[in-house]
């Protein structure tokens, strides 16, 4: 069975380059528009992997990280964060919210996969 | 396939300048809401982040400009002003062409945008220092020329026990090196624990790891990128070739990292070097790699050596510790109470650590007053021009630590103090040639540190004081009642009353009556106190007198009848008894006599005027204010409280004499008495009753 992975991301263009991405390196891929839409969707699947933005309207990428997080079935998934912003800070927020890795915008396919290799079995 | 990406991100981008531009227009007419500000910002950064992933490089090198100054004005250092609106609307236009590709109408405008990019890195150059260019674009791959040559590389990677909290599994990374090259791994899992202590969630286990590749040791060290603040991680270039260790050579080799401590790039390589066959080694070239190992630690300790974290944060942790010391508080009386000796054992452990805490926590938020100090030169600069005199700004002490929010309340009384030196205190050039004196006088500023109290010293050669002038100007004000008498302190103390000015006409500088009364209040507020000397003809020094911090303080807890209240310990000289018959020996005057000193003391249960009959022997604590002593008769000195000092509310903030209140250990309240502003009510209340 091929692995689910979810993307948040607020910008549609984004969130679909992702999704196609992912769609051809034959992952199953559910899409959300924002940390909350992430939070509904996320209990109905069974979700492999979580990649997400951090600047999201609702509910932003670390609060969406630290809610799935608490989620006893979701403890250990590999969450993968996008970010525009390579200063050290935002990462490490993310990082002690319980992210596992980051992104950081601008990204090629290709890089996009290799970080997914390297969380996701 | 990525034109139909670059379509769908058009579409969304000009959606998002449209909704950027009705938001802009509102936020010109409320520059201040926060909710549309978050949203300008959140629309800059999609586009930002966005335009690079569909090769709308120039947009993102673009944005980011725009988008750092919104990032000021969100966390409050740079306001809405109408100019960056309109900057801010010229450059959605900017984008616009950009977006369309519109070749003739983007070269057009060529010099519109780096006017535009010039306006926003004034403004970012004016809210700091330099504005940062996107860097660090990919985090994830590295471009790194690799070499065809192999090397050998050392990596020791010991995950923290919560690694899986993160969604890492630290095999997968293992497994990545495996595709770098050929390695040879080890995993350590001796300290695994028993199995009825293992934790499935947590990891134990260490790697060591033997690789030969020819990828760089940065490309190595990327594996671990995401795991570098969650692991141990050593990485070291140990060999400039392949490692050529057989079967046994590794064993060994493993055995001997197993039992090492040390995994200093030296050591490793020693042991590395007993099991190679090969030993030539290039003594230069250790040496050279030794000293940019060097300069690399010590630019880690340096880093490591100071921290920048928000006063709020820091506010937060006093506050918890404040929190805390109370608590403890109470768990002692509740341990004592109960009589069980373990539980006794453990609360003084708390204690003792409560207190250590408190200490370190209150010295976090410590500061050199040189920071305060530093901004004094510009302004004795800028006045003395003003006022025509030549005057040299000393400052001592700069490094005297105080309080963060001492300092803060602190800098406008001291300018206040400053100007008035200037103003009265130092003589024009001319005057001071006259009297002998050099041409250019000197205020001197100078901070030390006396037991729990900060004392600052203004001292100028000036003119001095002239008491009579005082005296005369107390009483033509009705501050003074004519015909009194009064020692030099208490004169010089009526400088600091309300409506109190000798200068003869008012100057933009000082003169009004409303500076020194202003100093004393903020200084009374920061339960510290102000004292001047004067000669005349030679100088003036005033001392302020700080207690350290404001939070919690060493209190003397003391009761009457049922009521509790606290004197703050720093100024407490000591505590003597009273008996009913020193108080007969008296004749009804409150006085004791000290070791031959005659000292005036308040009943305390007379002056609350509590019901009830006072004990066979009291206690009088024995204060000293502004050189004088003063004793305060209580029933009995309960002992030493660590005072977690509480405002009162706003009902009763004004109330003259209490300064605050602190909850005890049992949950009771104390208050906090004002022992200055005690004595001088009780000073009052006797004139009045002589009057």
């Amino acid at each position: 069975m091929p692995k689910c992975i979810m993307t948040a991301d607020d910008s549609a263009s984004v969130r679909q380059m992702i999704a196609f991405t992912l769609t051809e390196a034959g992952y199953d891929v559910v899409e959300a528009c924002d940390g909350r839409d992430a939070l509904s969707k996320i209990d109905s699947k069974k979700v492999d992997m979580l990649i997400t933005d951090l600047n999201m309207p609702h509910l932003d990428g670390i609060g969406l990280i630290k809610e799935v997080r608490k989620k006893a079935q979701y403890k250990f998934i590999p969450i993968i964060m996008l970010t525009t912003e390579s200063q050290q800070e935002k990462k490490l927020e993310g990082k002690s919210a319980g992210a596992s890795g980051w992104i950081v915008k601008p990204f090629k396919p290709e890089q996009l996969i290799s970080v997914i290799k390297k969380v996701l079995p | 396939m990525i034109d139909q990406h670059r379509i769908a991100f058009k579409e969304e981008a000009s959606e998002l300048l449209v909704e950027l531009e009705s938001s802009l227009l509102e936020l010109e007419k409320f520059p201040d809401d926060k909710e549309l500000i978050a949203k300008v910002f959140r629309a800059l950064h999609t586009i930002k982040g966005s335009s690079g992933m569909f090769g709308y490089d120039d947009i993102t090198m673009f944005t980011h400009d725009v988008e750092s100054i919104f990032d000021f004005v969100r966390s409050g250092k740079y306001a809405v002003n109408k100019e960056l609106i309109d900057i801010t609307l010229r450059s959605l236009d900017y984008i616009k062409a950009m977006l369309e590709d519109d070749a003739s109408k983007i070269l057009s405008e060529m010099t519109e945008a780096k006017e535009l990019i010039q306006a926003f890195r004034n403004i970012a150059n004016s809210v700091k220092g330099t504005v940062q260019t996107p860097k660090g674009k990919t985090g994830v791959i590295p471009e790194v020329i690799e070499s065809s040559n192999q090397s050998t590389y050392y990596i020791r990677f010991k995950p923290f026990e919560d690694i899986f909290m993160s969604g890492t599994n630290p095999v997968f990374l293992i497994n990545e090196l495996r595709g770098l090259g050929s390695a040879k791994i080890r995993a350590n899992i001796s300290s695994f624990p028993h199995y009825s202590d293992f934790n499935p969630e947590k990891s134990y286990t260490v790697w060591n790891i033997i690789l030969s590749s020819s990828k760089s040791l940065d490309t190595i060290k990327d594996v671990f990128i995401f795991v570098e603040d969650d692991a141990e991680l050593v990485v070291l270039k140990i060999d400039d070739k392949a490692s050529p260790l057989d079967e046994v050579g590794e064993k060994l080799f493993f055995n001997e990292i197993d039992a090492a401590t040390d995994y200093s790039e030296k050591n490793i390589k020693s042991i590395y070097s007993v099991f190679t066959l090969n030993q030539q080694i290039n003594f230069a070239k250790t040496k050279d790699i030794e000293r940019t190992d060097n300069t690399r630690t010590h630019q880690e300790v340096e880093a490591v050596s100071s921290l920048r974290v928000s006063a709020d944060k820091v506010d937060h942790l006093v506050n918890l510790v404040g929190e805390l010391v109370t608590l403890q508080a109470q768990l002692t009386s509740a341990a004592n109470l109960s009589g069980i000796v373990n539980l006794m054992n453990i609360s003084e452990s708390v204690e003792r650590i409560t207190w250590d805490l408190r200490d370190s926590a209150l010295n976090i938020r410590m500061l050199p007053i040189g920071t305060t100090f530093g901004k004094f030169n510009r302004l004795i600069r800028d006045l003395s021009r003003d006022l025509g005199k030549e005057v040299e700004l000393i400052a001592e002490g700069a490094e005297t630590e105080l309080d963060k929010t001492v300092i803060e309340k602190i800098s406008d009384p001291l300018i206040h103090l400053l100007r008035n030196s200037l103003d009265h205190g130092i003589e024009s050039p001319e005057v001071r040639i006259a009297a002998g004196k050099n041409r250019v006088g000197k205020i001197k500023l100078k901070a030390f540190q006396s037991g729990g109290n900060v004392i600052i010293q203004i001292t100028d050669d000036g003119a001095g004081v002239d008491k009579e002038a005082v005296r005369k100007k107390a009483i033509a004000s009705g501050v003074l009642p004519p015909e009194t008498e009064l020692t030099e302190s208490e004169l010089f103390s009526l400088v600091f009353s309300a409506g109190f000015s000798t200068a003869a006409e008012i100057t933009n500088v000082s003169g009004r009556g409303v500076g020194m009364d202003v100093v004393k209040r903020a200084i009374d507020g920061l339960r510290g106190s102000i004292e001047m000397k004067s000669v005349q003809g030679v100088g003036t020094t005033i001392s302020l007198k700080i207690p350290l911090t404001l939070a919690i303080i060493d209190g003397l807890l003391i009761q009457v009848a049922d009521e509790y209240f606290i004197l703050a310990l720093s100024s407490v000289e000591e505590c003597i008894e009273l008996t009913s018959k020193d108080t007969e020996a008296s004749h009804g005057r409150n006085i004791v006599s000290v070791r031959g000193e005659i000292v005036p003391h308040i009943r305390l249960r007379e002056f609350f005027q509590f019901p009830g009959e006072k004990p066979d022997i009291e206690q009088v604590v024995i204060v000293g204010i502004n050189g004088n002593r003063i004793g305060f008769t209580v029933d009995s000195v309960v002992g030493q409280h660590q005072t977690v000092l509480k405002t009162l509310g706003a009902l009763y903030r004004n109330i003259e004499g209490i300064s605050g209140a602190t909850i005890l250990g049992d949950g009771r309240i104390a208050l906090m008495l004002d022992v200055q502003k005690l004595s001088e009510l009780e000073e009052k209340e006797e004139k009045t009753q002589v009057a």
